[in-house]
């Protein structure tokens, strides 16, 4: 019988021959993900249910990034009790601060992700490592803890939706504009409960860290996993990088694989595109919304703070002088070392911008860059909730970096492509 | 009895249900005090120990901080119902022991304000105001027994 990427990884990981969508599975987890805020509450569970232990030291990776470095004295008592945790279970891969970073681009830039696993994570935006052909899902605390003590976890094994990526992407065009154009199409509830595999030649062209854009915002659509297949650009990527084990499984969705839904998007006739408040499937084309003004441009975030990310930003920033305050967070400290390295930190100064340490920050509405009531920022994340990046009244537009650089120098949405 | 605070909205999300601005902490008193402070600012003055919620589609969607169900039960909410459920959400709840309601039409067969009576055995809500008896979607089994054991860990300690 034929399956899916998707069911394949749960298959191996359910120690079954095959599984079907529907079917509840207990599987063994591989990878698990552990920051300062989904962490510490897990960690206090575990200790008041006296199962106070660590099923396997080598498959846990703690980084704190929400709220670090500690932006109040909660915050730090957070890290206090991550910290003390991570030191008292002997974790060989805790990320202290100075070597933290922003999880989702941490921990595959360290060489925690591994194709064919199962890794789960307490963020929702965990789904991001399926970039590498895993089956990667977001849980709470109560889940991250029975993860952490016992390695298993029961999932329903999704049905899968397929997403083929035809073309190539026009100038000016990123893989952000073609995630915020599927999530427009198929609603914020759109893929809920389900696999959501993206395939087709336009994704061959893309990095993984472009990639990697891509499956972060499976969860936007409701998905519970995004996938995409293994292919050269995942195994250059992860020669010589990966941590502890360095063998994996490579798993193909079979050609007869069953998909409850499939959708083709032309590459070719997509433009960049902007999420209007307040749900990432109002995104609209840069030529129906350039113009609206706007108060803060935000490039960061697992989604897109990555070098690839900063380099776009930089080449259309360089020589030029941002009209809205634009803040720039290299999403872990060797990112940040690289635009140092690279000058693109002294393009950012000599254009006006601020560059802070590695954080979630401002993405979340934590700190580093909260929004005023009636302020309006282009940001480079992956949701704009009511109150997402701070007042209740603000407003978060998402876009791609390029876009967020080009309305950073205008001060309202604009098309990048006249600066490239 | 419980009273029905109906938000006629899909896509309740968890940074409307507990802001971000408050995740510093995870003691659940703190949490509840601002219980859909971004949805609602009065919310917690105007409900009363064991009401309810009642939502439309994708109720908990976004970020995975089970937060959000601990400030709905610190905030003594008595159930959520909703439409449908984001998945993380959806499996918090079960963790923490906490019966999500899943109601197919739930914002046509109840009305805020109206008296419902819950019996999650039978799978029925009684709305007294409108002289209506409701059934829901009931949990899978297993789910069901998670959240009788009173949560996930409570589950796999009873299981060792």
């Amino acid at each position: 019988m034929s399956m899916t990427i998707t069911e394949k990884v749960l298959a191996r990981a359910a120690g079954k021959d095959r599984v079907a969508a529907g079917e509840l599975i207990n599987a063994q987890v591989d990878m698990i993900m552990c920051h300062d805020v989904t962490t510490p509450p897990a960690i206090s569970m575990l200790k008041e249910k006296g199962i106070d232990k660590v099923f396997d030291p080598e498959k846990i990776v703690v980084t704190p990034d929400h709220f670090q470095p500690a932006k109040d004295i909660k915050s730090a008592e957070l890290h206090k009790r991550l910290d003390t945790w991570a030191k008292e279970k002997k974790l060989p891969y805790y990320y202290k601060i100075g070597r933290a970073g922003v999880c989702h681009a941490l921990l595959p830039e360290q060489g925690h992700i591994r194709p064919g696993e199962v890794i789960v994570g307490g963020d929702s935006h965990t789904c991001t490592y399926g970039a590498f052909g895993a089956f990667s899902t977001g849980i709470g605390s109560t889940d991250l803890a029975a993860a952490i003590a016992t390695g298993v976890l029961w999932f329903k094994v999704p049905a899968s939706m397929k997403f083929v990526l035809n073309g190539s992407l026009n100038k000016g065009v990123y893989s952000k504009d073609v995630v915020l154009e599927v999530i427009r199409r198929i609603g914020t509830d759109g893929a809920l409960y389900k696999a959501m595999e993206f395939v087709g030649p336009a994704l061959k062209e893309m990095s993984m860290a472009a990639r990697m854009t891509i499956t972060n915002m499976a969860i936007e659509a409701g998905g519970k996993n995004g996938v995409i297949g293994f292919d050269e650009t995942t195994q250059a990527y992860l020669d010589g990088r990966l941590k502890g084990k360095t063998d994996y499984t490579v798993f193909e969705s079979d050609a007869d694989a069953v998909y409850v839904h499939e959708d083709t998007i032309d590459c070719l006739a997509l433009e960049p595109m902007v999420a209007f408040p307040n749900l990432p499937s109002n995104g609209k084309p840069i030529s129906e919304c350039a113009g609206e003004a706007m108060d803060q441009c935000y490039i960061g975030s697992c989604t897109n703070g990555r070098i690839e990310d900063l380099r776009i930003a930089a080449g259309i920033i360089k020589g030029k002088e941002v009209a809205i305050r634009t803040i720039i967070v290299p999403t872990t400290p060797k990112i940040w070392k690289q635009a140092i390295d690279e000058g693109l930190a002294e393009i950012f100064y000599d254009a006006g911008c601020v560059v802070s340490a590695p954080t979630c920050g401002a993405c979340l509405g934590g700190f580093m860059g909260i929004l005023a009531a009636g302020e309006k920022c282009v940001s480079t994340t992956n949701r704009n909730f009511v109150g997402r990046m701070g007042s209740p009244k603000s407003g978060v537009y998402l876009a791609s970096p390029a876009t967020a650089a080009a309305s950073a120098i205008e001060g309202k949405l604009a098309d990048p492509r006249k600066y490239l | 009895m419980s009273k029905a605070h109906v938000y006629k909205r899909d896509h309740v999300n968890t940074d409307e249900i507990i802001p971000a601005r408050y995740l510093n902490t995870d003691d659940v008193a703190e949490l509840a005090a601002h219980c859909m402070e971004d949805l609602d600012t009065e919310f917690m003055a105007k409900h009363q120990a064991g009401d309810v919620i009642v939502c439309g589609d994708d109720f908990g969607c976004g970020s995975s901080r089970e937060h959000a169900v601990w400030a709905i039960q610190g905030a003594n909410i008595g159930a959520v119902i909703a439409q449908s459920f984001a998945r993380i959400f959806y499996r918090n709840c079960i963790n923490c022991g906490f019966y999500p309601i899943e109601l197919h039409g739930a914002l046509e067969k109840i009305n805020d304000g109206d008296e419902l009576k819950i019996d999650y055995n039978a799978g029925t809500i009684d709305n007294k105001t409108q002289g209506t008896k409701i059934e829901f979607t009931p949990l899978p089994d297993f789910a069901l027994e998670i959240v009788n054991d009173g949560g996930l860990l409570d589950h796999i300690k009873k299981q060792k």
